[in-house]
C-alpha cells in the first residue's frame, strides 16, 4: 500500500530501533490510520505482511487499543473527556450539548461525514477541565457555548 | 498549550524550564542543559547510584518505589541487552503533569534516560508517550533529533566512549499500558496484558534483557539531581520522600492547575492557599490525593502532609499527584459509579477478578445511581470491591477496588439516600448524562 | 538439583527445584482449583482461582506461577483462600448463563464441578449479563462467547501445541473474546484440540453438538483407526436403532501415546461408521446385479467357487489382497488362510513404505526402533521426507512438542520447505527425489553431495550436518517412504555408528506396520521371515505350506488379466483405486470383497460381505514405530461383521477344522478376560452359533485373542506384556527379523498414500467431518494446498 513519504521514512527508520519487527506496530496502526481514516483491510494486510504478523495478531493488537478504529470516522473527531476532573467542572452539560448539536450519540458520526463524537477517559488535562480532544488537538476549560464555537471552527475549516 | 500557574510557596525544581523555551535544545543548553550526563559519565555507575540513593527520590508514576535502589537492582552482567525505558503513559484520571514536562523540557527527560543508562550499564532507552499526546511526540521526535544532531546521542556520547542511543515511542490509547509490564508489552507490539511477575523488569524486561522503568517525572528530576546532589534534593522533602512533586490540582478549587511543592506539603494548605480554596465558596467535601485510585479522604481527614508515608497513614496514598478536590454539591456516588466507569473500561480483560468485578460494579453503580438501586447492592458493591483487592494479576484492580472501598465505608449515607430520595438526591439531571 | 523442602497445610514434602507450586500439592494429593493452568503450556496467572496462602506475603499467591522455594509454608484450605475462590466463581458466574441443562459440556465442565464444590450458584447479580449470540466458525468449531470463561487454554493449545496460532484475543476488559483467524470464522487444522480443552461449553464441536448428554454415552478407549500413529482415542457410544452408535470421539483419557492430541480425524471422522451407504448386508452379484444375500448363502457362495478353483487350477490360482486397516490378528489370520487353507503365497497387500528392507537392515539390531514416546523425548531427531503435519499428525506433535518442551534438537531434511522447519534447528532442503544421495552421503559415500549441493546447501554444509548429526547420541532418525531398498541400508549404517541411535520408519494407514508384520507379502511370513524358512511356522500350523514366494499384487493382476489367477479374494482394500487398475483385468477373475462400502474394487466383486470396521472389533493394531495397542468394540452394526469372524465363517465351509487355524483351546496365556465376554461383545453375539456347534462359548474360536496368543508366540518382537496390552497400554514390538540381511523387497511396490489432514484413504472419502471441511467455502482453495500461518 502507499503511505506519504514521511509514514514510509518513519517507518523505515523505527524498524531500525527494536530488535523485533513487531515492535513497531502500535504507534505504526496510529500513523496508518491517520492517513486512512480507519485502519482497513487492505491497510491490516499490508502491515501484517510488513511485519511478518499474521492478520489475527494485528487485529488483537488494534481491538485493544481505544485509539485504532476499523470503522470509518468523520473528518474530526470529537472526543470529549468525560472523567473524574472534567465531570466535576461540568463536562455532562458540554456532551450533552454537543451531541444534540452534532445531533449523534456516543461513537456517531455527522451524516455529512465531518465529526464523529466520543466520549473519552481522561486526556491529561485535568486541571484544564473540562477538555476535550478534536483529533489530536486539545480544547480546555469548555463551556458548552465555547466548546460549540470550536465545532464551529473546526466545520468551516473542514468545508473549505 | 496548557496554562502555567504559580504560587509562592512552589519550590521548582523539574518545572524550573517550564516556560523558557527549554523544547528548544540552545536555549536548554543555556539552562545546564546536559550538564548531568557528562558528570554521569565522569563519576560513573556507582556514584550515580549513591547519589540516587541519598537523593531518596520515589517514583513519580504511582507505586513511589525508591528509584536508586531500583536501579541498583539489575545485575551488572546480564547475558542480554538492557534498557531504560521511560513511562510517559499518563492516563491515571486527575494527573496532567507528565504532559507539561514533555512539552516544556523534553531534553530533561532524554537526560534522565541516559543517565539511568548510565547508572544500569544500558546502552538503549525508550521514551513511550501515550498516542493521545501527538503534539507531544512530535516535540520529542525533534528533540530527540537535535541531540543526535549535536552528538549527545548516537555512538562515543560527549567522546566518553560510551554509546546510548534513545528512541521515541508511541501509544494508541490504553491506560493499562502505563502498567510497567504492559507496556513493556505494547513496545514489543504486543496486547497491553501484563506480564507474571517475579521476575521483574529490573531483571526480565524488554525482550527479556533487564530493564529500568521510570515515569516521565522521575527521570526529569534525575539530572537535577546529579548537578545537586542527592543530599540537597532529599532536603527538600521529608525523612524517606526527598524533593519536590508535580501536584496537579483539579476539580473544585478556585486556581486548579499544576503546582510543583515540596513532598510532605499540607494538604489543606494546598487547597486553600495554593489553589485558592474552593470554587463559588462552597465547602469541601472530599479529596482524591493521588489520581483516581487512591482512597478518597474526607475533609476533616485533608490536615495531612502530602509524602507517600504521611498518606499511608491517613488510609490513602500519594500515587501518581492527582489532587481532586470535590466540594458538597458532588454526589459520591456519581464520582465512584464514573471513576468505575473507567477502569472498567480500561480492564485489560486477563484476570476475572479485574474483568468481570469491574464490570459488576459498574453496570451495579449505573443502577444504582440512575435511581434502582436496592438495599444489597450497598453491601455487594463493598464485597466484590473487598474480593478484587489484593487478588488480581496486575493493580488495576486495587485500583478499582481502593475508591469503592472507601467511598462507601466513608459515604454510606450518601447511598442510602439515594435508595430514599430516588433519583440522585444532589442532582436531579444525573441520569441524563450516563452513557451506555 | 537437589530438592526443595516445603509444608503445604501442615505437610512437609521435598520436591525439586523449579517446581510450581501447584504441581508440588498435586504431588501429594491436594489439588488446588485452576482454569489457567495447564500442564505443559505457558503460564497465564489469569483465573486466580488457585490463590494460596503462603506464609510471610501479605496477599494471596497463586499457585499456578509460584516456583516453590525452600522452606515455603502453604495454606490451602484456610477460610481466606475458600473465600477467594467462592468470590471468583461468583464473579465468573456474574456473566456465564447458566444454561447447564442444554450446554454440551453439562456434567463434564469444570467451572460446574467447582460451582457445587464451593458453593458459589447463588447469583448476586441483578442487572443483565452481557450476551453474544453462537457463532459457527468452521464446519467442527462452534463458539458460545458468554459460556466463555477467558482461561486461554484454545488459544495457547492452538498456538504453542500445535503452531497453528489461529485462535487469538480481541478487544479488552468485558468486551474482550476470543477470535478467530478471519474474525468471524476459522481456517485450521480443525484439530478440535481447543475444543477438547475448553472448559466449559464455550467451544463446542460439530459433530458432538446438542446430540447426547455425556451420562448417557458409554466410553470406550481404543486406536483411531485413520493414520498410521496409532492415537488413543475414547469413544462415546449409545444405542442407536441398529446397534451401537459412535456419536463422539475424544482423548479424556490421556494415558495413551497421544497424551492430549487428537487430530480431526482421530476427533470426529469416525463418522464414516454410520455413513448411509454403509453395506449392511451381504451382495451376491446376479446377472450384473448385487443383490442382497443371508450370510449362509454367501459363505456357501464363496466355499463352493474357492473349493471348485483350488482342485482344479490349483492354490496358486487365487490370490489375497489383504487390508491395512483390519487387526493384526485379521492379518494373520488372512495370510494363514491364504498359505494353509488356500495354499498360496500370492498375498499381499497396499504396501505404503518399504518396512521389509528396514527390518533387514536392521536384523539382529536389539532396540533400534523408537517408540512413539521416544520420539517426544529424544534429545535429538532428523527427520528425512515426508511431512508429518498432514501425513503423521501425532508424530508431528510429538516433535513440536518434544522441542517446545524439552529443547530438543530437529534437523529436517526435506525436498520441500514442510511445516516442520519452523520447530527445526537445521532445515536442508534437497532436490526432489534425493533423498537416497543423502543416506548414502550420510553414510560415507561423499560423491553422493553432488546429487545434493545448490545454492545455499553447500557440499561443506552437508559435511557440516554430517558431523553435527554424529555427535548427537540417541538421536532417532524417522524417515518417509522416499527411503527405500538400500538406501535404508545405508541409513541404518551411518545410524549404527551413533550410539543409541534409534529408527521410525513412516507408512500410512493405522495399521499398515501391522500388515506388514503379520506377513501380507508373498514372499515373507509373519516377522518378515522368508516363505522358505518358516520351520517355526510350519511346526506349529501342523501342515505343509507353499515355500514359494508367490506373486506380489501387480502380478497377481497382470496373472488375472492373463487368465491365470481365477480367483481374488480381497479384505478391505480397494487396489483398484490405490493403483489405478484397469477394471476389465480382474473381469475373469472370481472376485470376493470385505468391504463397508461398495467401493471401485468392491463393484468387481461376485461376493461382498459387509465388514466391521476397527472401531466395532476387539483385536490389536501396530503403529507405524511398533507400538502395539488394544483394539475395543465400540460401534455396532448387528448386521455387519467382522473379518475375522467371516474368514473363519469361510473357511468352515471350505471344511477346514478351525482349531487349526485359531488356536482357541491352546492358549497359554491368562488373558484376565478383559477381552472376552460382555466385554468385547463377542461372546453374547456368538453364543447361539457357537452352540450349535458344540463349542465352549468362553473359549471361542471368534477371539482374536486366541490369534494374538499365536501371534505372540511366533512372531519376533511380539512378545511383549500381555497384562500392559490388556489394560490399555501401550507395547512397543520391535524389528528383529532375526533372519539372513537380504530380505528381497520391492520397493516399486511401495505408494504411499499421500493423505493431508482432510482425507483418509477410502475412509476419508465417507467421512461427512471430512468432507465438510473440505467442501467449506469459506476455505481460499489456495490455502488448500499450504495452510500454513506466517509467524
Ligand atoms: C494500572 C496502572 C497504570 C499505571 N499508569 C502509569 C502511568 O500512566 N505512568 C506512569 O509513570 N506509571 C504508571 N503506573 C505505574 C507503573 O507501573 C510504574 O510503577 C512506574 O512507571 C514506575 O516508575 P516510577 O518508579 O518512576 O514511578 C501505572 C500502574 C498501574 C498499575
Ligand atoms: S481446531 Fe485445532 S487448529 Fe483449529 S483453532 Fe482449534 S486448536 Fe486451532
Ligand atoms: S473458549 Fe474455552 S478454552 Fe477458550 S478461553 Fe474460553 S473458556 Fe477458555
Ligand atoms: S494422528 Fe493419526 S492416529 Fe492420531 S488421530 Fe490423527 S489420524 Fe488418528
Ligand atoms: S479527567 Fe478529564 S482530562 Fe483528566
Ligand atoms: S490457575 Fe492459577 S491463575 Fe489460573
Amino acid at each position: 500500500m502507499r503511505f506519504s513519504d514521511s509514514f514510509e521514512s518513519r517507518f523505515t527508520s523505527m524498524l531500525g530501533h527494536y530488535p523485533t519487527k513487531r515492535s513497531v506496530l502500535v504507534p505504526t496502526l496510529l500513523y496508518m490510520q491517520d492517513e486512512l481514516g480507519y485502519l482497513t483491510d487492505e491497510a491490516i494486510r499490508d502491515i501484517a505482511q510488513r511485519l511478518e504478523l499474521t492478520e489475527l495478531e494485528v487485529r488483537n493488537v488494534i481491538s485493544y487499543y481505544s485509539m485504532l478504529t476499523t470503522r470509518p470516522r468523520g473528518k474530526y473527531n470529537v472526543q470529549v473527556c468525560r472523567n473524574i476532573s472534567c465531570m466535576l467542572c461540568g463536562a455532562d452539560d458540554v456532551i450533552a450539548h454537543l451531541k444534540k448539536r452534532l445531533g449523534i450519540a456516543h461513537k456517531g458520526t455527522t451524516a455529512d461525514g465531518m465529526f464523529s463524537f466520543e466520549e473519552v477517559e481522561c486526556i491529561g488535562a485535568c486541571s484544564w477541565a473540562p477538555a476535550m480532544q478534536v483529533n489530536y488537538d486539545f480544547h480546555e476549560k469548555l463551556t458548552p457555548e465555547n466548546a460549540e464555537k470550536v465545532l464551529d471552527e473546526y466545520r468551516r475549516k473542514g468545508s473549505q | 498549550m496548557a496554562d502555567l500557574v504559580s504560587h509562592p510557596d512552589e519550590v521548582k525544581v523539574v518545572s524550573r524550564r517550564f516556560g523558557q523555551g527549554a523544547a528548544n535544545l540552545d536555549r536548554y543548553l543555556e539552562l545546564d542543559g546536559y550538564k548531568a550526563v557528562q558528570k554521569a559519565l565522569s563519576i560513573g555507575p556507582d556514584a550515580v547510584i549513591n547519589e540516587m540513593k541519598a537523593s531518596n527520590l520515589r517514583g513519580r508514576g504511582g507505586a513511589g518505589f525508591p528509584t536508586g535502589m531500583k536501579w541498583s537492582f539489575v545485575p551488572k552482567q546480564a547475558p542480554k541487552p538492557k534498557y531504560v525505558l521511560c513511562n510517559g503513559d499518563e492516563s491515571e484520571p486527575g494527573t496532567c503533569k507528565d504532559r507539561l514536562i514533555l512539552e516544556h523540557d523534553p531534553h530533561s527527560v532524554i537526560e534522565g534516560v541516559v543517565v539511568a543508562g548510565i547508572a544500569v550499564g544500558s546502552h538503549t532507552g525508550y521514551i513511550y508517550i501515550r498516542g493521545e499526546y501527538r503534539y507531544l511526540s512530535e516535540i520529542m521526535q525533534k528533540a530527540l533529533a537535535d541531540a543526535y544532531a549535536r552528538g549527545f546521542l548516537g555512538k562515543n556520547i560527549f567522546g566518553s566512549g560510551y554509546d546510548f542511543d534513545v528512541y521515541w515511542h508511541g501509544g494508541a490509547g490504553a491506560y493499562e499500558v502505563g502498567e510497567e509490564s504492559a507496556l513493556m508489552e505494547s513496545l514489543e507490539g504486543k496486547r497491553g496484558v501484563p506480564r507474571i511477575r517475579p521476575p521483574f523488569p529490573a531483571v526480565v524486561g524488554l525482550w527479556g534483557g533487564p530493564t529500568v522503568i521510570n515515569n516521565v517525572e522521575t527521570l526529569a528530576s534525575v539530572p537535577h539531581i546529579m548537578l545537586g546532589g542527592g543530599e540537597w534534593y532529599a532536603s527538600l522533602g521529608t525523612p524517606k520522600n526527598g524533593g519536590t512533586r508535580l501536584f496537579c490540582l483539579s476539580g473544585h478549587v478556585a486556581k486548579p492547575g499544576v503546582y510543583e511543592l515540596p513532598l510532605g506539603y499540607n494538604l489543606k494548605k494546598m487547597i486553600f492557599e495554593v489553589g485558592g480554596g474552593i470554587r463559588d465558596g462552597n465547602k469541601l467535601k472530599a479529596v482524591t490525593p493521588g489520581g483516581s485510585s487512591t482512597p478518597v479522604l474526607k475533609a476533616d481527614e485533608c490536615d495531612v502532609g502530602m509524602d507517600f508515608d504521611q498518606l499511608m497513614k491517613a488510609g490513602s496514598m500519594l500515587g501518581s499527584g492527582g489532587v481532586v478536590v470535590l466540594d458538597d454539591t458532588t454526589c459520591m456516588v456519581k464520582y465512584l459509579q464514573r471513576i468505575m466507569m473507567f477502569y472498567q473500561h480500561e480492564s485489560c480483560g486477563w484476570c476475572i477478578p479485574c474483568r468481570e468485578g469491574t464490570d459488576w460494579l459498574k453496570k451495579t453503580l449505573n443502577r444504582f445511581h440512575a435511581g434502582g438501586g436496592v438495599e444489597k447492592d450497598i453491601g455487594n458493591i463493598q464485597y466484590l470491591a473487598e474480593n478484587m483487592l489484593g487478588r488480581t494479576f496486575c493493580p488495576l484492580g486495587d485500583a478499582a477496588a481502593m475508591p469503592a472501598i472507601s467511598i462507601v465505608k466513608k459515604y454510606r449515607n450518601e447511598f442510602e439516600d439515594h435508595l430514599n430520595g430516588r433519583p440522585c438526591p444532589l442532582e436531579a439531571k444525573a441520569l441524563e448524562a450516563v452513557p451506555a | 538439583m537437589p530438592d526443595v523442602n516445603i509444608t503445604v497445610d501442615g505437610k512437609k514434602l521435598a520436591v525439586p527445584a523449579g517446581t510450581l507450586l501447584i504441581e508440588a500439592c498435586k504431588s501429594v494429593g491436594i489439588e488446588v482449583p485452576s482454569f489457567c493452568y495447564y500442564p505443559g503450556l505457558s503460564l497465564q496467572g489469569a483465573c486466580r482461582m488457585c490463590l494460596v496462602k503462603i506464609e510471610k506475603m501479605p496477599k494471596l499467591q497463586t499457585a499456578c506461577t509460584t516456583v516453590v522455594t525452600e522452606g515455603m509454608v502453604v495454606s490451602t484450605e484456610i477460610d481466606e483462600v475458600r473465600q477467594a475462590r467462592k468470590a471468583m466463581l461468583e464473579l465468573l458466574l456474574a456473566n456465564h448463563p447458566l444454561d447447564c441443562p442444554v450446554c454440551d459440556a453439562g456434567g463434564e465442565c469444570e467451572l460446574q464441578d467447582m460451582t457445587f464444590s464451593y458453593g458459589a450458584a447463588e447469583s448476586k447479580l441483578i442487572d443483565i449479563k452481557n450476551h453474544k449470540d453462537e457463532q459457527q466458525w468452521s464446519p467442527v468449531v462452534y463458539f458460545d462467547r458468554p459460556r466463555c470463561i477467558m482461561c486461554y487454554r484454545c488459544v495457547r493449545i492452538c498456538g504453542e501445541g500445535m503452531d497453528v496460532w489461529a485462535l487469538g484475543t480481541a478487544n479488552r476488559g468485558s468486551a474482550q473474546l476470543i477470535m478467530p483467524n478471519h474474525s468471524d470464522y476459522l481456517e485450521c487444522e480443525e484439530c478440535g484440540m481447543c475444543i477438547d480443552i475448553c472448559p466449559v461449553g464455550a467451544l463446542t464441536s460439530g459433530a458432538y453438538r446438542y446430540k447426547t448428554r455425556p451420562w448417557e454415552m458409554k466410553h470406550v478407549g481404543t486406536v483411531c483407526t485413520h493414520c498410521a500413529d496409532g492415537c488413543k482415542t475414547t469413544l462415546g457410544v449409545r444405542r442407536s436403532p441398529t446397534g451401537m452408535q459412535i456419536v463422539r470421539g475424544d482423548n479424556r483419557d490421556k494415558s495413551g501415546i497421544n497424551g492430549d492430541f487428537l487430530c480431526i480425524k482421530g476427533r470426529y471422522a469416525f463418522d464414516f461408521a454410520s455413513h448411509d451407504h454403509r453395506i449392511q448386508q451381504p451382495l451376491i452379484r446376479r446377472e450384473g446385479r448385487h443383490v442382497p444375500a443371508s450370510y449362509d448363502q454367501a459363505y456357501e457362495h464363496i466355499a463352493l467357487r474357492l473349493k471348485e478353483i483350488r482342485e482344479q487350477h490349483g492354490g496358486h490360482a487365487i490370490g489375497v489382497i489383504g487390508s491395512t486397516r483390519t487387526s493384526n490378528e485379521e492379518s494373520y489370520l488372512l495370510q494363514k488362510f491364504a498359505r494353509l487353507l488356500l495354499g498360496t503365497n500370492n498375498i499381499d497387500h497396499h504396501r505404503t513404505a518399504d518396512f521389509p528392507s528396514f527390518a533387514g537392515a536392521l536384523a539382529r539390531k536389539k532396540d533400534a526402533t523408537a517408540s512413539m514416546r521416544d520420539v517426544f523425548n529424544a534429545p535429538a531427531i532428523l527427520l528425512i521426507g515426508n511431512d508429518p503435519t498432514e501425513q503423521h499428525p501425532l508424530l508431528a506433535w510429538q516433535i513440536r512438542n518434544n522441542v517446545r518442551l524439552h529443547r530438543a534438537r530437529l534437523y529436517v531434511v526435506n525436498s520441500s520447505p514442510i511445516k516442520l522447519r519452523r520447530q527445526a534447528a537445521s532445515f536442508t532442503q534437497i532436490p526432489a527425489g534425493s533423498e537416497p544421495q543423502l543416506a548414502a552421503f550420510l553414510a560415507g559415500d561423499d560423491s553422493a553431495a553432488n546429487a545434493l549441493a545448490s545454492g545455499e546447501i553447500t557440499r561443506e554444509a552437508l559435511a557440516a550436518l554430517r558431523d553435527k548429526l554424529r555427535g548427537e547420541p540417541n538421536l532417532i532418525i524417522i524417515f518417509g517412504s522416499e527411503l527405500r531398498g538400500s538406501s535404508i541400508d545405508s541409513l541404518v549404517r551411518f545410524g549404527a555408528a551413533i550410539s543409541g541411535a534409534k529408527f521410525v520408519c513412516l507408512g500410512d494407514y493405522a495399521n499398515s506396520r501391522g500388515a506388514a508384520d503379520m506377513g501380507l507379502y508373498p514372499d515373507l511370513l509373519p516377522g518378515y521371515v522368508p516363505v522358505g524358512s518358516g520351520a517355526r511356522f510350519h511346526e506349529e500350523w501342523g501342515a505343509p505350506v507353499p515355500t514359494e514366494p508367490g506373486m506380489n499384487l501387480l502380478q497377481m493382476v497382470d496373472a488375472a488379466k492373463a487368465g491365470r489367477l481365477k480367483a481374488l479374494y480381497i479384505v478391505g482394500a480397494n487396489p483398484v483405486a490405490r493403483y489405478n487398475l484397469d477394471p476389465f483385468a480382474l473381469s475373469k477373475t472370481f472376485i470376493v470383497a470385505h468391504d463397508m462400502f461398495l467401493t471401485e474394487t468392491a463393484l468387481l466383486a461376485e461376493v461382498i460381505l459387509p465388514a466391521a470396521n476397527a472401531y466395532e472389533k476387539s483385536g490389536t493394531f501396530t503403529n507405524t514405530c511398533g507400538d502395539l495397542q488394544l483394539l475395543k468394540k465400540a460401534g455396532d452394526i448387528t448386521t455387519v461383521k467382522s473379518d475375522f469372524e467371516m474368514l473363519l465363517r469361510v473357511a468352515d465351509r471350505l471344511g477346514f477344522d478351525l482349531r487349526q487355524l485359531v488356536p482357541f483351546r491352546q492358549a497359554e496365556r491368562a488373558d484376565l478376560g478383559q477381552s472376552r465376554g460382555a466385554q468385547s461383545g463377542e461372546a453374547d453375539r456368538h453364543a447361539i452359533w457357537l452352540e450349535a456347534h458344540g463349542l465352549e462359548p468362553k473359549l471361542s474360536p471368534f477371539d482374536p485373542i486366541a490369534m494374538l496368543d499365536e501371534i505372540q508366540r511366533l512372531v519376533p518382537g511380539y512378545d511383549v506384556s500381555r497384562v500392559e496390552l490388556l489394560a490399555g497400554n501401550d507395547q512397543h514390538t520391535s524389528i528383529e527379523a532375526g533372519v539372513a540381511s537380504s530380505i528381497a523387497s520391492q520397493p516399486e511396490l511401495i505408494l504411499p498414500a499421500n493423505d493431508t489432514l482432510f482425507t483418509s484413504g477410502t475412509l476419508g472419502r465417507y467421512s461427512r467431518t471430512l468432507n465438510s471441511v473440505i467442501e467449506n467455502p469459506r476455505r481460499a482453495p489456495a490455502d488448500k494446498a499450504d495452510r500454513e500461518v506466517v509467524v
